[in-house]
Parts: structure tokens; sequence; C-alpha cells
């Protein structure tokens, strides 16, 4: 079985039910996720084994599924919501915003909200401005809230056991473009703790930090790279909250040079973050100036060809990585 | 619960709520004096909804109140000593300093917060009530919320979902005829904003008068019971009034002369004074009682004030579940 693998997309659901075996207060609430078994196909299943009592199908209604759940994780369950599109998290903003983050803290620590909102995030797929865009910069606006974005279907099943276990509310990004890709599975009893990076390809000349589907964009951007003799390092944040730039750091040391592959847009994107704190505590490890390949400040457009133009792409990495090389 | 109430009873409901009067009194009278800082919105006027409720309630039930929700904090629990150190910022204080008068919460006896943005509880208190359920208890959730919140989605979202899942979740409108500065009825079409749109989502509904201890009782026992035997929430309008202006900027100048006036002659304690002589309590009883509520709160004042300021160190913790803050990696 060692060439056996699996898709991102079943290994949400794989992840979801690892967890509701172990945990009978762990319940899922969102549109369509029931017997539909999602949208995206991503809760197949879930219905069929745990049943109506924990998994719960809701109205259209996003204020009222991520409400319930923080209710609901106040007083002992550990809800899983989905909110299908991550551009929908803007109907229930003000729970991410101003409910959720802060509800521990200004009680002085009285309550906890152990929560996941899944959503799917991000571009590539043609679906046009409102269902498109990659939004994992809005949360990371937010003090209180921890963010996990996987790139691979063995880090999706590693991370839910993290984020359901987990007694902070975690928003968890599942990357629409990734959903179809494939992977060795999550052995049993998988668990990727949060706040760890992964090395996902050495190298001594470039660090290239990504984030769930810019990773496999930065891999393929380093093998091109490398047949140019140019090695990049490829790391896999894999959270954004808590934020490895520890892994950051130690990579450069070795590199001395930095892109940061985010699809999200440039402006307010979390590279900029990652290039702050590198600024400010790694300024004599760089030999180059840093580069960020991020979104454009533009809505995302409909047409393949006009998308390419606005996000990240394995031509934009590379071209990044050149004219740093030459630096 | 039956409809009538021991003498005994109701002279406690008295009591708590007069300590809520005289609690509301000294927040005030502490922002006068420069000891309150921030903003704070007095429910003085309001204390026989939050008072009635938790009376036909059960230990451990929870209640999600509002900005407006010292009366809710007070009647679930919480001293008025640990609700005005809050507000006086000291580490003492309910939330440690932490949340102030919008935000009072006392979780361990089910008063799970006080939100300050509008309607946002309702779905909480629903989520709350679902968890109930899914964990077989008996609870049920109160959401306590003013007549302006009804025109707000998260109220229409909870109302369906709550009645969708029939959850055991009460729905307790406190209409005081003003949202914050504007007359409600110029601003919402419905007659009664929020008994008036419960038929819409098929959920039953009562109008009741808010300043009566009693009928509140009554009106909260009514629909807990609905709610614990399966069938559902229920919305109850408390028609109330606010004896203070919104927040404490608002001299409440828009209200018509005479309004207050009239309010103030069926007072929730001139109400309750009134039931408790008519069943035979001496007014020296009374009084008795109210002195009682005084001098809690006259002791309250001062303990509350010479506790020790914020502890500084509080403001990196309760972040996180650990109790920290940190958000990042430490090379």
């Amino acid at each position: 079985m060692a060439d056996h693998v699996v898709t991102y997309r079943e290994s949400v659901a794989e992840g979801i039910a690892r967890e509701m075996r172990r945990d009978p207060s762990v319940v899922c609430l969102g549109e369509d996720i029931g017997a539909a078994g999602g949208v995206f196909k991503t809760t197949v299943g879930l219905f069929e084994e745990f049943g109506p009592e924990r998994v719960w199908d809701t109205p259209i209604s996003e204020q009222a599924i991520v409400g319930a759940a923080m209710g609901a994780a106040m007083t002992g369950m550990r809800p899983v919501a989905e909110i299908m599109f991550s551009d929908f998290l803007a109907c229930c903003w003000d729970y991410l915003a101003n409910e959720i983050p802060k509800v521990r803290y200004m009680t002085g620590g009285q309550v906890t909200v152990p929560l996941v909102i899944r959503t799917a995030n991000g571009g590539g797929l043609g679906f046009g401005a409102q269902h498109s865009q990659a939004v994992e910069n809005w949360v990371f606006t937010v003090p209180g809230l921890k963010i996990a974005a996987p790139s691979t279907p063995s880090d999706v099943v590693g991370l839910l056991a993290s984020a359901i276990r987990s007694d902070d509310p975690v928003v968890f990004f599942e990357h629409k473009g990734l959903l179809a890709g494939k992977g060795a599975p999550a052995p049993d009893g998988h668990v990727v703790p949060f706040g760890e990076a992964a090395v996902r390809r050495e190298g001594g000349d470039v660090t290239l930090v990504a984030l769930a589907s810019t990773v496999p964009l930065a891999l393929a951007a380093a093998d091109r790279l490398a047949a140019e003799g140019v090695a990049a390092e490829v790391l896999d944040l894999r959270t954004l909250i808590p934020l490895d730039v520890a892994a950051v750091l130690r990579s450069l040391e070795r590199t001395s040079r930095l892109v940061v592959v985010e699809e999200n847009p440039y402006q307010g994107g979390w590279g900029g973050t990652i290039v702050s704190v590198v600024a400010d505590e790694g300024f004599e490890l760089l030999d180059a100036p840093v580069k960020r390949v991020a979104g454009a400040n533009v809505p995302l457009p409909f047409a393949d060809a006009l998308e390419d133009q606005v996000i990240p792409t394995v031509d934009k990495v590379a071209d990044a990585v050149r004219s740093l090389a030459t630096y | 619960m039956t409809e009538t109430t021991a003498v005994t009873d109701l002279l406690a409901l008295h009591e708590t709520m007069a300590v809520i009067r005289r609690t509301e009194k000294a927040a005030h009278d502490l922002f006068m004096s420069g000891l309150v800082k921030g903003t704070t919105h007095l429910a003085a006027g309001h204390e026989a909804v939050a008072v009635g409720a938790r009376a036909a309630l059960r230990d451990g039930d929870y209640a999600f109140a509002t900005y407006r929700g010292h009366h809710h904090a007070i009647a679930w629990g919480a001293t008025p000593e640990e609700c005005l150190a809050e507000l006086m910022q000291r580490s003492t204080g309910l939330n440690k300093g932490k949340g102030g008068s919008m935000h009072l919460t006392k979780a361990a006896t089910g008063m799970l917060g006080s939100y300050a943005i509008v309607g946002a509880h309702l779905p909480m208190a629903a989520g709350a009530a679902w968890s109930a359920r899914l964990r077989g208890t008996d609870q049920v959730a109160v959401a306590f919320f003013g007549d302006g919140a009804t025109n707000i989605g998260a109220f229409h979202e909870a109302l369906n979902l709550a009645a969708v899942w029939r959850l055991p979740v009460l729905f307790v409108c406190e209409n005081n005829f003003y949202m914050e500065y504007t007359p409600i009825g110029s601003v919402t079409a419905a007659e009664q904003p929020a008994a008036g749109r419960a038929p819409s989502y098929g959920l039953p509904a009562e109008v009741v008068d808010g300043n009566d201890v009693v009928a509140v009782r009554n009106a909260v026992a009514r629909a807990a019971e609905r709610a614990r035997a399966g069938d559902g929430p229920t919305v109850l309008e408390a028609r109330t009034y606010r004896h203070y202006g919104h927040s404490r900027t608002d001299p409440a100048t828009y209200r018509p002369e005479g309004e207050l006036e009239r309010w103030l002659e069926r007072d929730p304690l001139t109400v309750s004074s009134i039931r408790l002589r008519s069943a035979g309590t001496r007014d020296v009883e009374i009084q008795a009682a109210e002195d009682r509520a005084a001098a809690v709160v006259d002791a309250a004042v001062a303990t509350a004030r010479a506790g020790p300021p914020a502890d500084l160190r509080e403001a990196f913790t309760d972040v996180w579940a650990d109790g920290g803050a940190a958000w990042r990696t430490t090379s």
C-alpha cells in the first residue's frame, strides 16, 4: 500500500470523522453538510456514520451558524461549523471580529470557546469575485483566533485533529484549488501541532515561505529554479496563528534570501507581517531585499486568463527568485 | 411553578430588585464623581424582567445579556461589589477589569456574558440551548435583548434556527420603547417589535407587563416549561421603561413631558410593594428589605472603591485557553 493515495477533499471528512469517533462532544453544523455531503463533498459519509444528532443541516444563516456554534462551545460542546465559501465569512464577520475572539478575554477568562470554523478558501476554479477570494488575511487581523491552512491531505487530517482538540477557536481554511489533489494518507492517530512550519524542500539559496495553495506553487517554482542552478527551500507555514516565525528565521540563516508567496492580496496580506518580523529580528541575516508574491489589489476576475494575472503563479515566483539570486 | 407566590418569595424578589436599583444609582453617582469611566447603560426600571425571569428558572439555566446588563448579572448571582469593582477598573472586578460595564459576566452561575454588539447574543443563546439538548440536560437558555435588537439580522436568524431545531431557548425582549434615542415605533412597522414577529417563525409569543416581577416570573415559567418539554422556543415581550437615558451621555430630552412620571407610577418596586401590602406584608417589613439592600450596596461601594487597581499583567492573559497571549514562535 506504499503507493496508496487519498484526496485532500476526502481527507477533510476523514479528519472530522476521526475526531467525532474519539470525542462525543464534537458536532458539525452547516449548509448542505448532512445527507448532501457538502457542496464540496468534504463531509461525505459523516451524516451516514454519525446521524442527525451530530451532523446538522442549517438554513442559509451564517450568523446563526457561527453564533450557535459559539454558544455551544461555551457550554461543553466542540462544534465544527462550516461556512461554505470563505467569502461568506463577511456575512458573520461580527462573530469572528467581535464575539468569538474577545469573549474569553473580556470576561477575564471565565469562558472558553473550543470551536472550529471550516471554510473553502481561495481561487483557481473560476468562481468569480464573490466565491474565489483568499481571505486568510481577514482573520489574521483579529487577535484571538487561531488559523490553519493545510497544503496536503495528511496535513488536513493532522491539523483538523489539533484544531478540533484545541480549547481555542480555530478558523480552518480548506483550499478549493487543492481539494482534488492527492497525497499520502494520514497515519492512524496523526496530529500536526499548531505553530510548526514544515520544510517541504531543502535548499540553500533562497527561502520560499508558502501556505496552502502556494506550497505546490512554490515547489513547482523550486523545480524550475533547480534546473537553473538555484536551490530554493520551501517552508510550509501550515498555521498562521500561531505563526512559526522562528522557522522562517532559521531558514534565512541558511539562505539569506526571502520570498513570501501568498494568495491573499498584497495590501494587508499576512506576508507583510512575516516580512516585518524578519526586518525587525533578522535584518542581519539578509543579503538581498525581500519579495512578496501576493494576490493583486483587485477583486478576483472570472476568466482563467484574467485570474492568472492577479494571483501568484509559478512564473511570478520564479521571476521573483531570479531577481534576488542575481542581487 | 404555581401562579401564586408566597409572600416570603415575593419579598426576596423585591429585595433583589432593590439591590439592583441601588447598584444602578451607585453606578450613576460614581460616574458623576469620576470614579467610573467609559460608559454605562443603566437598567433602573428594568429590574423586574431580570429578577422575575431568574426566579422562574433553575440553577444552571443560561442567560445571555446586553450592554444594559447589570440587572441580569446581579439576578444571576453577581454581587454589587464585584460589579461596581469592575466599573471602577479594580482587579477585584467581575471581569478583572477587562470587561467593564457592558460585559459583566458570571459564568459560574450560567450568566454567560453581556454583549455590546446589538443582537449578537441571540444565536449564542440558541447554541447554548442546542448544547443542552445534545448533552441531554434539561437546561434552558434565555437571551435578554432590547426592542432595538429586533431589527437586526441576528434576531431573525436566531429565531428561525431555534424554531426549526425546536431548541429550549427563551427570547425575552425588554421593550422600553426606545431604540437608543429614537422611539421604536418610528423605525419598526410591527406594533409589537418582538412578539409581533414571532408568528412568522411559527413561534408562540406573549406580551407581558415587564414592571410586574410576578407577571414576568409566571410568563417565563410557562415558556421554560414548554422548552423543557421539547416544545421549542418562546418569544416574550416585556414592556418596561428605563429611568435614565440610553447611556451616560444621554439626558433623554427626547422623551415627551410626563412620560417618565407616568412610568414611575408603575415602577417595578412600587408595583411589587403594592402586591406585598395586599398580601399582608407590613410597610415596616418592606422598608426593612429596602434598607438591607441599601446597606449591601453602600458596603459594596466602599469595598469596591478600596480595592486594588487592575493588575497590569492581566493585559496579556486570557487570550487563549492556556491563559496566555502568544501569537508566534520565538527563536
